[in-house]
């Protein structure tokens, strides 16, 4: 890469949408971490549209290299061992969008999030979405879908997680949870369904969610 | 640390090369001087070493690359490491070889010289122009040899701030560097962090590990057990410690590489023969390709200077300085950091760097972490590894963006 195309190196490639729902629960010039931050494409996002002070933290050396050509402050890193060294309330934001299910100890991963920044932000696969239960109820095999595409002896998630185990999880460690979003083919849904307090019929319906959580 | 790759390996090169290695030596303090540029400190306020004592006057000789903007905000400062010295690009005036970066210095590179100015300085002690133990000592008028102060990493830095500081400089806008290099990245982020926007340290550590200061201890033991060393004073001799500064040499030359670069390189193969000469000549490439590291080292480099650079690196301990923290060393550091690590590097290997890292994370500071995948070991810094370039390059152009610099 010529040192000259900076521009090149960092198309504006349109954000996942469940990222650019992510990014909109940021404010504007806020301290970030995003922890499993893969390519950077969301930490880039919020450096450019919403003006952060953004770090990452990735697994996978091979991503890592990518971000820092690109000009991201990325180090290789595990979510799992990795945070205790951070400061407590060292950013505003701690962000691990679907990494969750994929820790060794998620429980200990979340608690780290609200130690080093003010709001966590989290998003996971729901474990309860129907297409999951059905595939598990009637073909009597571990759920190969869409958003989750990998057989149970190759797939890198290993704590699958419900939203309802979710909230519990949150009720647990203290957490209080500002803000959620149900996603349905990644677009929020809206009203009751949309909602944690949808209960049952959210868990049911949702493919993915994005809780933002804090712990004062 | 090494000599370009490719060079031919020379049977029993050692010997022969002890008269002319002398007069080379001789003339290439003198060389480096004509062919670079040089600034003289301390003559009124002599600059006080981390040893208790006050150096002055001095001579610091460096070179610089590309051009200066005008709100002189786009100077990158080169820390040279152990053996290297202030020639980074073009062709160097004493060995006739190119730079020890020229894969990475020059236009159109990583550091590129169309939007970057790059400084290098031969570090205090060292022999390619700057004030080091081959130089006259004032009280004498002989050469120092041993009576010249023991200097540190810290000491190395120091002098570079007067340079930075006399060429109008405010802010560097990247301090970077391998090795001993980068022990002095670490040190000028740690020192003089409202200097640096900057800071690249490359395949290093925080301290001298004690297998590196037993490797150094090797080389120098070879040194000192050469007759021909006269205790120091080789130079008052007329005499120079060549075969001790050659092992010392291929000593250390070993530590830059990895096993898998010298099986590539050589394996068992045989040195110009067809079978074993049931003898002590060199039999195996292997073994001609070090005697030739030896001699030719023995042609540009002074020998106590290498007994005094190696003492400043087994000397260095950044987090000591810091009541034994690292992280206090960089306590609200403004400095944005990248730290790179090869994965062959057995001498400061990647567990070393990231120790660097974990320090950096417990302060919150900004800092880039990446390790490269390359078998070459040590010295893969000093080659054309791809992607180490793009990481360099990329990071660079964030830090550029981030600060808006203008370009000349």
């Amino acid at each position: 890469m010529s040192p000259l195309d900076t521009s090149a190196a960092r198309s504006a490639a349109p954000l996942r949408s469940d990222l650019a729902l992510i990014a909109r629960m940021v404010d504007r010039g806020a301290r970030v971490l995003d922890i499993g931050c893969s390519d950077g494409a969301l930490l880039d996002h919020l450096i450019r549209e919403r003006e952060v002070v953004g770090r990452g933290i990735e697994l996978s050396q091979r991503n890592v290299n990518a971000c820092v050509a690109r000009g991201l402050s990325v180090i290789q890193g595990d979510a799992d061992t990795d945070l205790v060294e951070y400061p407590a309330r060292a950013f505003d934001y701690a962000i691990l969008s679907l990494t969750l299910q994929a820790t060794r100890d998620p429980r200990r991963v979340l608690e780290q999030m609200v130690r080093i920044a003010r709001h966590a932000i989290v998003s996971f696969p729901n474990f309860g979405h129907w297409q999951v239960r059905l595939h598990l109820t009637l073909r009597g095999r571990m759920p190969v879908t869409d958003s989750l595409p990998e057989a149970w002896y190759e797939t890198p998630n290993i704590h699958f997680c419900t939203i309802r185990d979710f909230i519990a999880l949150c009720e647990a460690c203290g957490l209080e949870i500002e803000e959620t979003l149900v996603l349905r083919n990644d677009r929020p849904q809206k009203g009751l369904l949309g909602s944690i307090w949808g209960g049952p019929l959210a868990n049911l319906l949702g493919e993915k969610a994005i809780f933002r959580l804090r712990k004062d | 640390m090494s000599e370009q790759p490719g060079a031919t390996a020379v049977d029993g090169a050692v010997e022969g090369a002890a008269e002319e290695a002398e007069d080379a030596a001789e003339t290439a303090q003198q060389q480096a001087r004509q062919d670079g540029l040089t600034a003289e400190f301390g003559g009124d306020t002599p600059m006080m070493l981390d040893c208790g004592v006050a150096l002055g006057p001095f001579t610091l000789a460096y070179q610089t690359y590309g051009r200066l903007n005008a709100d002189k905000s786009n100077a990158i400062l080169v820390c040279h490491a152990l053996t290297g010295d202030q020639f980074l690009a073009g062709t160097h005036p004493v060995t006739g070889k190119p730079g020890w970066w020229s894969q990475i210095v020059g236009p159109g590179l990583a550091l590129d010289t169309e939007r970057f100015f790059v400084i290098c300085v031969n570090v205090l002690g060292g022999c390619m122009g700057t004030t080091g133990p081959k130089s006259a000592n004032p009280a004498t008028g002989e050469a120092w040899a041993l009576d010249f102060p023991v200097i540190t990493i810290a000491d190395m830095v120091r002098a570079q701030k007067l340079l930075i500081d006399r060429l109008g400089i405010d802010k560097l806008f990247c301090v970077t560097g391998g090795s001993m290099g980068g022990m002095q990245v670490l040190q000028w982020a740690a020192s003089y962090p409202e200097k640096v926007f900057a800071a690249v340290p490359i395949a290093t550590a925080a301290r001298h590990t004690a297998q590196n200061i037993a490797f150094h201890e090797v080389g120098r033991q070879a040194i000192m057990a050469d007759l021909d060393w006269c205790g120091g004073r080789y130079i008052a001799e007329g005499r120079n410690p060549d075969r001790g500064l050659a092992v010392a040499r291929m000593t250390a030359h070993i530590t830059y590489l990895s096993e898998p670069a010298l099986h590539r390189k050589f394996g068992r193969r045989l040195q110009d023969r067809r079978g074993l000469t049931f003898g002590f000549d060199a039999d195996f490439q292997v073994e001609s390709y070090l005697r030739h590291q030896g001699a030719s080292f023995v042609q540009r480099f002074d020998a106590n200077s290498y007994l005094y650079i190696t003492r400043a690196m087994d000397y260095f301990d950044l987090a000591q300085e810091s009541g034994g923290q690292l992280a206090q060393a960089f306590r609200d550091t403004p400095v944005r950091f990248c730290v790179i690590s090869f994965s062959s590097d057995w001498l400061f290997p990647t567990s070393e760097n990231r120790d660097v890292v974990h320090a950096l994370n417990a302060v919150a500071a900004d800092v880039s972490f990446v390790e490269i995948e390359s078998d070459a070991g040590h010295d893969a810094f000093l080659l054309d590894e791809p992607e180490f370039r793009g990481t360099l390059a990329g990071f660079l152009n964030g830090c550029a963006e981030h600060r808006g610099l203008s370009f000349p």
